[in-house]
Protein backbone atom coordinates (compact mmCIF):
# COMPACT_ATOMS: atom_id res chain seq x y z
CA UNK A 1 0.00 0.00 0.00
CA UNK A 2 1.19 3.24 -0.79
CA UNK A 3 1.61 5.53 2.45
CA UNK A 4 1.36 8.64 1.06
CA UNK A 5 -2.18 8.82 -0.98
CA UNK A 6 -4.39 5.81 -1.49
CA UNK A 7 -3.89 5.24 -5.39
CA UNK A 8 -7.37 4.33 -5.59
CA UNK A 9 -9.11 7.05 -4.40
CA UNK A 10 -10.70 9.32 -6.79
CA UNK A 11 -12.08 12.77 -5.94
CA UNK A 12 -15.78 11.86 -5.00
CA UNK A 13 -14.10 9.35 -2.82
CA UNK A 14 -12.16 11.64 -0.82
CA UNK A 15 -15.31 14.21 -0.61
CA UNK A 16 -17.44 11.19 0.34
CA UNK A 17 -14.60 10.58 3.12
CA UNK A 18 -14.57 14.03 4.55
CA UNK A 19 -18.26 14.88 4.45
CA UNK A 20 -19.10 11.89 6.37
CA UNK A 21 -16.61 12.86 9.28
CA UNK A 22 -17.95 16.23 8.92
CA UNK A 23 -21.15 15.18 9.64
CA UNK A 24 -19.95 12.67 12.24
CA UNK A 25 -18.19 15.27 13.91
CA UNK A 26 -21.46 17.04 14.49
CA UNK A 27 -23.44 14.25 15.58
CA UNK A 28 -20.68 13.25 18.41
CA UNK A 29 -22.43 13.22 21.13
CA UNK A 30 -21.01 11.51 24.20
CA UNK A 31 -17.64 11.48 22.37
CA UNK A 32 -15.89 10.43 19.38
CA UNK A 33 -16.22 6.66 19.96
CA UNK A 34 -19.72 7.07 19.81
CA UNK A 35 -19.44 7.26 15.81
CA UNK A 36 -17.69 4.16 15.49
CA UNK A 37 -20.73 1.83 14.76
CA UNK A 38 -21.39 4.78 11.90
CA UNK A 39 -18.01 5.32 10.51
CA UNK A 40 -17.97 1.36 10.26
CA UNK A 41 -21.18 1.21 8.59
CA UNK A 42 -20.17 3.69 6.53
CA UNK A 43 -16.19 2.90 6.00
CA UNK A 44 -16.19 -1.15 5.94
CA UNK A 45 -19.95 -1.77 4.75
CA UNK A 46 -21.00 0.83 2.13
CA UNK A 47 -17.46 1.76 0.95
CA UNK A 48 -15.54 -1.49 1.54
CA UNK A 49 -12.11 0.56 2.55
CA UNK A 50 -11.62 -1.68 5.15
CA UNK A 51 -12.43 -5.11 6.30
CA UNK A 52 -14.40 -5.69 9.78
CA UNK A 53 -10.96 -6.78 11.28
CA UNK A 54 -8.90 -3.97 10.10
CA UNK A 55 -11.46 -1.83 11.49
CA UNK A 56 -11.45 -3.17 14.85
CA UNK A 57 -7.89 -3.38 15.10
CA UNK A 58 -7.47 0.22 14.32
CA UNK A 59 -9.62 1.09 17.42
CA UNK A 60 -7.61 -1.66 19.63
CA UNK A 61 -4.52 -0.43 18.15
CA UNK A 62 -5.53 3.84 18.90
CA UNK A 63 -6.91 2.44 22.59
CA UNK A 64 -3.43 1.23 23.50
CA UNK A 65 -1.42 4.06 22.46
CA UNK A 66 -1.13 7.21 24.56
CA UNK A 67 -3.78 10.39 23.71
CA UNK A 68 -6.92 10.87 23.56
CA UNK A 69 -9.68 8.57 22.13
CA UNK A 70 -10.58 10.35 19.30
CA UNK A 71 -6.85 9.41 17.56
CA UNK A 72 -8.64 6.57 16.27
CA UNK A 73 -9.94 8.71 13.98
CA UNK A 74 -6.76 8.88 12.61
CA UNK A 75 -5.86 5.23 12.28
CA UNK A 76 -8.92 4.25 10.36
CA UNK A 77 -7.72 7.59 8.16
CA UNK A 78 -4.57 5.85 7.65
CA UNK A 79 -5.48 2.31 7.18
CA UNK A 80 -8.06 3.44 4.72
CA UNK A 81 -6.47 6.09 2.82
CA UNK A 82 -2.63 6.51 3.84
CA UNK A 83 -1.15 9.96 5.66
CA UNK A 84 -3.92 11.45 3.21
CA UNK A 85 -6.33 9.84 5.36
CA UNK A 86 -5.29 11.13 8.29
CA UNK A 87 -5.56 14.79 7.30
CA UNK A 88 -9.02 14.19 6.03
CA UNK A 89 -10.39 12.13 8.44
CA UNK A 90 -8.92 13.96 11.56
CA UNK A 91 -9.51 17.63 9.77
CA UNK A 92 -13.61 16.24 9.21
CA UNK A 93 -14.07 15.31 12.64
CA UNK A 94 -12.18 17.91 14.60
CA UNK A 95 -13.18 21.13 12.87
CA UNK A 96 -17.30 21.47 12.98
CA UNK A 97 -17.14 20.67 16.71
CA UNK A 98 -13.95 22.74 18.00
CA UNK A 99 -15.34 25.55 15.66
CA UNK A 100 -18.85 24.88 17.40
CA UNK A 101 -17.24 24.89 20.96
CA UNK A 102 -15.25 28.08 20.29
CA UNK A 103 -18.54 29.74 19.45
CA UNK A 104 -20.64 28.50 22.56
CA UNK A 105 -17.71 28.90 24.91
CA UNK A 106 -17.31 32.47 23.97
CA UNK A 107 -21.30 33.30 23.76
CA UNK A 108 -23.22 31.32 25.90
CA UNK A 109 -21.23 30.00 28.58
CA UNK A 110 -23.57 32.11 30.77
CA UNK A 111 -26.72 30.13 30.14
CA UNK A 112 -25.53 26.88 31.15
CA UNK A 113 -28.52 26.52 33.31
CA UNK A 114 -31.07 27.54 31.49
CA UNK A 115 -33.93 25.11 30.13
CA UNK A 116 -33.11 24.22 26.75
CA UNK A 117 -29.51 23.47 28.07
CA UNK A 118 -30.85 21.43 30.43
CA UNK A 119 -33.48 19.86 28.05
CA UNK A 120 -30.75 18.84 25.47
CA UNK A 121 -28.20 17.55 27.92
CA UNK A 122 -31.17 15.12 29.49
CA UNK A 123 -32.80 14.37 26.51
CA UNK A 124 -29.72 13.28 24.52
CA UNK A 125 -27.74 11.22 27.92
CA UNK A 126 -29.72 7.98 27.00
CA UNK A 127 -28.56 8.44 23.33
CA UNK A 128 -25.21 8.46 24.42
CA UNK A 129 -25.35 5.69 26.23
CA UNK A 130 -26.96 3.87 24.10
CA UNK A 131 -24.58 5.12 21.50
CA UNK A 132 -21.42 4.12 23.46
CA UNK A 133 -23.01 0.46 24.65
CA UNK A 134 -23.04 0.38 20.80
CA UNK A 135 -19.75 0.78 20.16
CA UNK A 136 -18.28 -1.78 22.80
CA UNK A 137 -20.54 -4.76 21.03
CA UNK A 138 -19.10 -3.53 18.00
CA UNK A 139 -15.31 -4.20 19.31
CA UNK A 140 -16.52 -7.80 20.69
CA UNK A 141 -16.99 -8.07 16.88
CA UNK A 142 -13.99 -9.89 16.03
CA UNK A 143 -13.04 -12.21 19.11
CA UNK A 144 -17.10 -13.47 19.75
CA UNK A 145 -15.74 -17.03 19.13
CA UNK A 146 -13.36 -17.07 21.70
CA UNK A 147 -14.56 -17.48 25.64
CA UNK A 148 -10.41 -16.39 26.65
CA UNK A 149 -12.07 -13.25 24.91
CA UNK A 150 -15.16 -12.72 26.59
CA UNK A 151 -13.49 -13.62 29.88
CA UNK A 152 -11.00 -10.72 29.34
CA UNK A 153 -14.06 -8.21 28.44
CA UNK A 154 -16.05 -8.74 31.59
CA UNK A 155 -12.68 -8.47 33.85
CA UNK A 156 -11.88 -5.13 32.25
CA UNK A 157 -15.64 -4.21 32.88
CA UNK A 158 -14.93 -5.28 36.91
CA UNK A 159 -11.95 -3.66 36.96
CA UNK A 160 -13.00 -0.04 35.84
CA UNK A 161 -15.76 -0.07 37.17
CA UNK A 162 -14.99 -2.06 41.49
CA UNK A 163 -11.06 -0.63 40.88
CA UNK A 164 -9.04 1.89 40.61
CA UNK A 165 -6.55 -0.10 38.61
CA UNK A 166 -5.31 1.76 35.32
CA UNK A 167 -6.34 1.02 32.06
CA UNK A 168 -2.34 0.19 30.69
CA UNK A 169 -2.32 -2.52 32.71
CA UNK A 170 -5.66 -4.48 31.19
CA UNK A 171 -4.29 -3.28 27.97
CA UNK A 172 -1.09 -5.25 28.85
CA UNK A 173 -3.10 -7.97 30.00
CA UNK A 174 -5.24 -8.31 27.15
CA UNK A 175 -1.94 -8.00 24.33
CA UNK A 176 -0.05 -10.84 26.86
CA UNK A 177 -3.25 -13.01 26.67
CA UNK A 178 -3.54 -12.71 23.38
CA UNK A 179 -0.07 -13.06 21.65
CA UNK A 180 0.64 -16.11 23.59
CA UNK A 181 -2.23 -18.07 21.90
CA UNK A 182 -5.50 -17.91 24.07
CA UNK A 183 -7.57 -15.95 21.73
CA UNK B 1 -7.34 27.34 49.60
CA UNK B 2 -4.51 27.99 47.59
CA UNK B 3 -4.40 30.37 44.93
CA UNK B 4 -4.87 29.47 41.85
CA UNK B 5 -1.96 30.06 38.93
CA UNK B 6 -2.21 31.04 34.98
CA UNK B 7 -0.24 29.57 32.49
CA UNK B 8 2.22 31.70 31.38
CA UNK B 9 2.57 31.52 27.56
CA UNK B 10 0.95 29.53 24.73
CA UNK B 11 4.27 27.92 24.35
CA UNK B 12 3.57 26.14 28.22
CA UNK B 13 0.13 25.27 27.30
CA UNK B 14 1.57 22.94 24.43
CA UNK B 15 4.24 21.89 26.58
CA UNK B 16 1.15 21.11 29.63
CA UNK B 17 -1.30 19.53 27.22
CA UNK B 18 1.48 17.44 25.08
CA UNK B 19 2.40 16.29 28.45
CA UNK B 20 -1.21 14.99 30.34
CA UNK B 21 -2.11 13.59 26.32
CA UNK B 22 1.34 11.38 26.67
CA UNK B 23 -0.17 10.01 29.75
CA UNK B 24 -3.59 9.12 28.58
CA UNK B 25 -3.83 5.21 27.97
CA UNK B 26 -7.38 4.31 27.44
CA UNK B 27 -8.88 8.04 27.71
CA UNK B 28 -7.25 11.40 28.88
CA UNK B 29 -9.91 12.92 31.08
CA UNK B 30 -8.86 11.60 34.40
CA UNK B 31 -5.19 12.56 33.32
CA UNK B 32 -6.45 16.04 32.32
CA UNK B 33 -8.80 16.92 35.93
CA UNK B 34 -5.26 15.49 37.95
CA UNK B 35 -2.95 17.64 35.59
CA UNK B 36 -4.80 21.17 35.12
CA UNK B 37 -5.92 20.87 38.91
CA UNK B 38 -3.85 19.48 41.38
CA UNK B 39 -0.65 19.53 39.57
CA UNK B 40 -0.49 23.17 38.14
CA UNK B 41 -3.76 24.67 39.50
CA UNK B 42 -5.01 25.99 36.92
CA UNK B 43 -8.70 25.50 37.63
CA UNK B 44 -10.46 24.78 40.58
CA UNK B 45 -12.48 21.24 41.25
CA UNK B 46 -16.16 23.05 40.08
CA UNK B 47 -14.21 25.02 37.27
CA UNK B 48 -13.30 21.86 35.72
CA UNK B 49 -16.83 20.09 36.04
CA UNK B 50 -18.20 23.57 35.20
CA UNK B 51 -16.23 23.05 31.90
CA UNK B 52 -16.61 19.50 31.52
CA UNK B 53 -20.24 19.64 31.39
CA UNK B 54 -20.47 22.14 28.82
CA UNK B 55 -17.60 19.67 26.67
CA UNK B 56 -19.91 17.04 27.23
CA UNK B 57 -23.03 18.84 25.50
CA UNK B 58 -21.23 19.64 22.68
CA UNK B 59 -20.74 17.40 20.01
CA UNK B 60 -17.60 16.24 19.50
CA UNK B 61 -14.17 14.77 21.05
CA UNK B 62 -15.01 15.70 24.82
CA UNK B 63 -11.51 16.44 26.36
CA UNK B 64 -10.61 18.31 22.82
CA UNK B 65 -13.92 20.66 23.77
CA UNK B 66 -12.07 21.10 27.10
CA UNK B 67 -8.86 22.08 25.80
CA UNK B 68 -9.97 24.19 23.25
CA UNK B 69 -11.85 25.92 25.89
CA UNK B 70 -9.66 25.95 28.48
CA UNK B 71 -6.85 28.01 25.87
CA UNK B 72 -9.47 29.85 24.53
CA UNK B 73 -9.94 31.39 27.65
CA UNK B 74 -6.50 32.20 28.33
CA UNK B 75 -5.29 33.14 24.98
CA UNK B 76 -8.34 33.69 22.61
CA UNK B 77 -7.77 31.55 19.15
CA UNK B 78 -3.79 31.16 19.50
CA UNK B 79 -4.52 29.37 22.91
CA UNK B 80 -6.76 27.18 21.59
CA UNK B 81 -4.63 26.17 18.64
CA UNK B 82 -2.08 25.15 21.69
CA UNK B 83 -3.60 22.92 23.63
CA UNK B 84 -5.10 21.12 20.59
CA UNK B 85 -1.58 21.29 19.41
CA UNK B 86 -0.21 19.57 22.51
CA UNK B 87 -2.98 17.34 23.02
CA UNK B 88 -2.94 15.91 19.14
CA UNK B 89 0.73 16.45 17.97
CA UNK B 90 3.21 14.06 19.35
CA UNK B 91 0.40 10.98 19.77
CA UNK B 92 -1.05 11.39 16.67
CA UNK B 93 2.57 10.76 15.11
CA UNK B 94 3.30 8.36 17.59
CA UNK B 95 -0.31 6.64 16.88
CA UNK B 96 0.53 6.65 13.25
CA UNK B 97 3.55 5.51 13.51
CA UNK B 98 2.43 2.10 15.49
CA UNK B 99 -0.11 2.00 12.44
CA UNK B 100 2.29 1.71 10.00
CA UNK B 101 4.57 -0.43 11.58
CA UNK B 102 1.64 -2.88 12.54
CA UNK B 103 0.51 -2.91 8.48
CA UNK B 104 3.87 -4.68 8.20
CA UNK B 105 3.75 -7.21 11.13
CA UNK B 106 0.13 -7.52 10.81
CA UNK B 107 0.82 -11.31 9.57
CA UNK B 108 2.39 -12.23 12.32
CA UNK B 109 0.70 -14.59 14.96
CA UNK B 110 2.07 -12.90 18.04
CA UNK B 111 1.63 -9.56 16.80
CA UNK B 112 -2.27 -10.04 15.66
CA UNK B 113 -3.15 -11.97 18.48
CA UNK B 114 -1.64 -9.60 21.16
CA UNK B 115 -4.14 -7.42 19.24
CA UNK B 116 -7.20 -9.12 18.83
CA UNK B 117 -6.37 -9.28 23.27
CA UNK B 118 -6.11 -5.57 23.57
CA UNK B 119 -9.55 -5.48 21.44
CA UNK B 120 -11.10 -7.27 23.80
CA UNK B 121 -9.80 -5.29 26.55
CA UNK B 122 -11.11 -1.97 24.13
CA UNK B 123 -14.44 -3.17 24.50
CA UNK B 124 -14.41 -3.98 28.01
CA UNK B 125 -13.25 -0.77 28.39
CA UNK B 126 -15.76 1.26 26.42
CA UNK B 127 -18.98 -0.70 27.73
CA UNK B 128 -17.58 0.04 31.38
CA UNK B 129 -17.40 3.51 30.22
CA UNK B 130 -21.49 3.04 29.17
CA UNK B 131 -22.09 1.01 32.78
CA UNK B 132 -20.59 3.86 34.72
CA UNK B 133 -23.00 6.84 32.55
CA UNK B 134 -25.77 4.00 33.27
CA UNK B 135 -26.22 4.78 36.53
CA UNK B 136 -26.93 8.89 35.97
CA UNK B 137 -30.12 7.87 33.91
CA UNK B 138 -31.71 7.01 37.16
CA UNK B 139 -31.65 11.02 37.96
CA UNK B 140 -32.54 11.69 34.04
CA UNK B 141 -35.32 14.63 34.51
CA UNK B 142 -37.45 11.97 31.13
CA UNK B 143 -37.58 9.29 33.85
CA UNK B 144 -35.48 6.19 34.53
CA UNK B 145 -37.99 3.87 32.30
CA UNK B 146 -38.23 6.49 29.31
CA UNK B 147 -34.34 6.88 29.77
CA UNK B 148 -33.70 3.43 29.28
CA UNK B 149 -36.23 2.77 26.40
CA UNK B 150 -34.14 5.43 24.48
CA UNK B 151 -30.92 4.14 25.45
CA UNK B 152 -32.55 0.33 24.03
CA UNK B 153 -33.74 1.91 21.03
CA UNK B 154 -30.69 3.71 20.24
CA UNK B 155 -28.15 0.25 21.07
CA UNK B 156 -31.18 -1.82 18.37
CA UNK B 157 -30.97 0.98 15.84
CA UNK B 158 -27.14 1.39 15.32
CA UNK B 159 -26.51 -2.71 16.15
CA UNK B 160 -29.12 -4.31 14.94
CA UNK B 161 -31.21 -2.26 12.44
CA UNK B 162 -27.43 -0.52 11.38
CA UNK B 163 -29.50 2.67 10.31
CA UNK B 164 -27.49 5.48 9.81
CA UNK B 165 -26.46 7.67 12.60
CA UNK B 166 -27.45 10.73 10.95
CA UNK B 167 -30.84 9.81 11.10
CA UNK B 168 -30.91 7.92 14.69
CA UNK B 169 -29.87 11.08 16.87
CA UNK B 170 -32.04 13.27 15.27
CA UNK B 171 -35.05 10.70 14.84
CA UNK B 172 -34.31 9.64 18.97
CA UNK B 173 -33.33 12.54 20.55
CA UNK B 174 -35.72 15.13 18.95
CA UNK B 175 -38.63 13.56 20.84
CA UNK B 176 -36.31 13.05 24.13
CA UNK B 177 -35.16 16.54 24.11
CA UNK B 178 -38.95 17.34 23.93
CA UNK B 179 -39.88 14.87 26.57
CA UNK B 180 -37.21 16.47 28.83
CA UNK B 181 -37.80 19.92 28.36
CA UNK B 182 -41.56 19.03 29.38
CA UNK B 183 -41.15 17.41 32.24
CA UNK B 184 -38.23 20.07 33.68
CA UNK B 185 -40.62 22.53 32.89
CA UNK B 186 -43.94 20.97 34.60
CA UNK B 187 -40.90 20.30 37.57
CA UNK B 188 -40.42 24.04 37.41
CA UNK B 189 -43.82 25.12 37.64
CA UNK B 190 -45.00 23.61 40.35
Amino acid sequence: MNWLLHPAFTAADWLGLFGHFLLLSLLAIGGAIATAPDMQRYVVEERGWLSDAQFTDSIALAQAAPGPNVLFVAVIGFNAAGLAGVAVTMLGIMLPSTTLTLAVSRYGHRRQGSLPVRAFTAGMSPLTIGLVLATGWLLTEPTRHSPVAWALVAVTVLAMTRTKVSPMWLIGLGALVGATGWI
Amino acid sequence: MEELRRPASCGELVRVFTRLSLQGFGGVLPIAQRELVERERWLTKAEFVELLSLAQVLPGPNVMNLAVMFGDRHFGFRGALSTLLGMLGVPLVLVVGAAALYAGFAENPMVSGALRGMGAVAAGLVLATALKLMSTLRANPVGAGAAAVLAALTLVAMVVLRWPMVWVVPGLGAPAVALAAWRLGRRGAR
